[in-house]
């Protein structure tokens, strides 16, 4: 593969099933009272100015999320994709502040909230392999830190308020033009009551040499998290930006509507890496999309797991010639859940290139939908766009479906799209466990082989991550 | 003592369709046995039944290890007191590696009180052993890395599976068409690997329809299946007369058995 190559790492032999471990694992949650600001159940106008009074923004925002807020009211529900008949807007909380300040030290975070993550391993990781680190507890950061050489050379890694206060200019000129809140109505929604996520800038020729990573957690019941991210890497400059979610488990459910912009100048590189895992009760409905300028390269490496519905297509527009765009995807669907992903690459110059890779894994009834846009537009000639998506299916109750969708406007374009659906062959199972595996063992061998094409492509930490999360998804529901 | 695999009166059905009717084999450690018949008789099937295909209903008769009946453990407790099986088509696991795998297995056959999640074999021992043992067998270290015959040649994954009776070192070995569909230099190489690997600890079951993996390994005992029966047990020359002449004589011995083949036959392509 020869997109890929600068971020790659070697993953070690597989150790898997040599950890074990129980349910979902994140599933806890803090105690609320000691909370700074929750706002009121439900959504208006009023809570919407609220939320702009009480990050004290300039006019101009507060009048976007107004206007974000009536174009919300005005689209019906998607009809298409998941099912979202459950979805109650007024039952949720919008914002929620569970802190009032950001720190710098993981010893000045309150201490409920610093033990979530100490439970969740970030500091840690920050000292081994992260070159920046931001950590959203509800609706704010509670926690920045950027490498010093990095902020040196004038890399901006901050919450999304702050850069809004500290960078209005910059802040300005991309924010909300890749998405406009009339994308979608999560767009919307997500536009009208955005609080917290990451900006981040990367000045020219600036390379960014490990990973900087964000980590969503949601604490509190029938919460919404709508963190709002925006990427601007400048010309010749290379990013791998990771974020995580995770949230406690609940019986009634939580909302996450994330935005995310991001643009790579040309000859710039960006990875984006999400492994989410977000608990059963959480509706996960995010809009992604990068715009690719010449000779750049955006990847998007997205891995669902948790969730109750996901429905996200992270998106790249390949705005001029020689860029190139590329997303693979792992999505997981155990009982209770619809994985509906996939991805959307538009070539709207020529000598465009994109790829998407697929792997869905269904199990216990789950349900995993692949849907996907490959799009080229007048005058892109010369292009190349490459699909394959793989689904595995482990048990007769499961399910999974392919959406694929192809509009191409020019003849000279090659495209090519393959799928496959498999099951866990009876043989398969048979063959390993007549070596001595056990069910649970043989299962868990042969899904982390259906996706180690894709895991092979994260970094070291984050493969062995993922292949955790996969074998705990696989355990005690097996035999 | 040697253990003792033995088999009695075993019935195995595959849906409705009752397929062994009735077979009787007795296979001590250090034992050589051929099995021989015609295609479709049943020689894959028992050899599934052995080690519980669980798409191989045992409908009556016994399986027993040492008077252990094994009947009601699944392959995983099987392979765990010793039995092992060289498939006749062995799948492909995509994204497996080799080496992952042999480990994982090696370390439940050998601590057969493993439980899931304990520790595997130790990484340097293991990687010694793999090492020294695909050189015996003359198979290229870089397959360990490769996914689980993934790509492989006919010949290559027959080489695997010897690999992993090498590596497993079971009590019990079947190995069923092993030197199928492969050229001679193959058919050597593989009949050399099982000379090796046999010997006074392991009882082999060698189903075949060639001379060589025989001539190699020369068996104490060849039976020969008809119709889901065992109709004749013999010495080595039973395996070299039907090598020779086909199964033309055993059909006229044994017309009842011949009768139902053609019975059978006659079903499955109507
Ligand atoms: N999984 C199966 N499904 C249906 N029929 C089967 C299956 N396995 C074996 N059979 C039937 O059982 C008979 C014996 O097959 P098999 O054991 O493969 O014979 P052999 O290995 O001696 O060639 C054949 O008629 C075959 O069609
Ligand atoms: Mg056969």
């Amino acid at each position: 593969m020869a997109t890929t190559e600068a971020l790659n790492t070697k993953v070690p032999e597989n150790e898997n099933a040599e950890v074990s471990i129980g349910e979902y694992q994140y599933g806890f949650h803090d105690p609320t009272d000691e909370y700074s600001f929750m706002s009121q159940k439900g959504l208006n106008r009023e809570i919407v100015a609220q939320i702009s009074e009480m990050k004290g923004e300039p006019g101009w925002m507060r009048d976007f999320r107004l206007k974000s807020f009536e174009i919300f009211e005005s689209k019906p529900m998607p009809t298409w994709g998941g099912d979202l008949s459950g979805m109650d807007f007024q039952d949720i909380y919008y914002y929620v502040k569970a802190s009032d300040r950001q720190e710098k030290s993981w010893d000045d975070v309150p201490d409920d909230i610093r033990k979530t993550y100490d439970r969740l391993g970030i500091p840690e990781a920050e000292k081994k392999y992260l070159a920046g680190v931001k950590a959203q507890y509800e609706s704010e950061v509670v926690y920045g830190s950027l490498r010093e050489d990095l902020a040196a050379q004038g890399v901006l890694f901050t919450d999304t308020d702050s850069a809004l206060k500290d960078h209005p200019e910059l802040f300005k000129e991309y924010f909300g033009t890749i998405i406009p809140p009339s994308d979608n109505k999560f767009a919307a929604l997500n536009s009208a009551v955005w609080s917290g996520g990451s900006f981040i800038y990367v000045p020219p020729g600036v390379n960014i040499d490990f990973p900087l990573q964000a980590y969503f957690r949601i604490n509190t019941e029938n919460m919404g998290q709508f963190e709002r991210t925006l990427i601007i890497v400048d010309e010749g400059a290379n990013v791998h930006y990771v974020e995580g979610c995770t949230a406690p488990t609940y019986s009634s459910d939580s909302l996450h509507s994330a935005v995310v912009e991001i643009a790579v100048k040309r000859n710039g590189r960006c990875r984006y890496t999400t492994i989410q895992n977000w608990s059963n009760n959480v509706y996960n409905l995010v809009t992604k999309r990068a715009m690719v300028y010449a000779d750049g390269l955006m990847e998007w490496i997205d891995g669902n797991l948790g969730s109750k519905l996901t429905m996200k297509y992270p998106a790249i527009y390949l705005m001029e010639p020689g860029a190139r765009g590329e997303t693979l995807s792992i999505a997981f669907a155990s009982e209770g859940q619809h994985q509906d992903a996939g991805a959307k690459m538009v070539h709207c110059a020529p000598n465009t290139s994109s790829r998407i890779v697929s792997k869905s894994i269904s199990k216990d009834g789950g349900r995993s939908s692949y849907r996907g846009l490959a799009k080229v537009q007048k005058g892109a000639t010369n292009c190349k766009s490459n699909v394959v998506c793989d689904a595995l299916i482990l048990d007769p109750e499961s399910r999974s479906d392919t959406y694929p969708y192809i509009e191409v406007e020019e003849d000279d374009v090659a495209m090519e799209h393959e799928a496959s659906v498999s099951k866990i062959a009876e043989e398969q199972l048979l063959y390993l466990m007549s070596r001595g595996l056990t069910e649970v063992e043989a299962s868990a061998m042969i899904v982390t082989g259906f996706i180690e094409p894709l895991v092979k492509e994260l970094p070291m930490e984050y493969a062995v991550e993922m292949n955790r999360l996969i074998e705990l998804q696989m355990e005690g529901s097996v035999g | 003592m040697s253990s003792l695999l033995k088999i009695e009166n075993l019935h195995v059905s595959v849906g409705e369709t009752e397929i062994l009717k009735g077979v009787d084999l007795e296979l001590r450690q250090g034992e050589v046995h051929a099995l021989m018949g015609p295609n479709g008789s049943g020689k894959s099937t028992l050899a599934y039944a052995l080690v519980g295909h669980p798409k191989y209903e045992i409908t009556e008769g016994s399986i027993t290890i040492d008077d252990k009946d094994i009947i009601e453990l699944d392959p995983a407790q099987r392979a765990r007191l010793g039995m092992f099986l060289a498939f006749q088509y062995p799948v492909t696991i995509p994204g497996v590696k080799v080496a992952d795998f042999l480990r994982h297995a090696i370390s439940n056959v050998r601590n057969p009180d493993r439980k899931e999640g304990e520790e595997l074999m130790p990484m340097r021992d293991f990687r010694k052993e793999l090492r020294s043992t695909m050189q015996e067998l003359n198979i290229d270290a870089e397959f360990a890395r490769r996914y689980l015959n993934d790509g492989f040649s006919g010949g290559e994954k027959k080489r695997m599976e010897i690999l992993q009776l090498a590596m497993l070192k079971p009590k019990f070995a079947i190995l069923d068409e092993t030197d199928s569909g492969l050229d001679s230099d193959a058919v050597r190489v593989v009949s050399e690997g099982l000379k090796k690997l046999s010997g006074p600890h392991m009882g082999v079951l060698i189903i075949t329809h060639h001379e060589r993996l025989l001539e190699y390994n020369i068996p104490q005992y060849t039976h020969v299946m008809l119709a889901g029966r065992i109709v004749e047990t013999g010495d080595a020359e039973l395996a070299q007369e039907l090598h020779n002449n086909g199964y033309a004589g055993i059909r006229e011995r044994h017309p009842e058995a011949a009768a139902e083949e053609e019975a059978a036959k006659e079903t499955t392509t109507v």
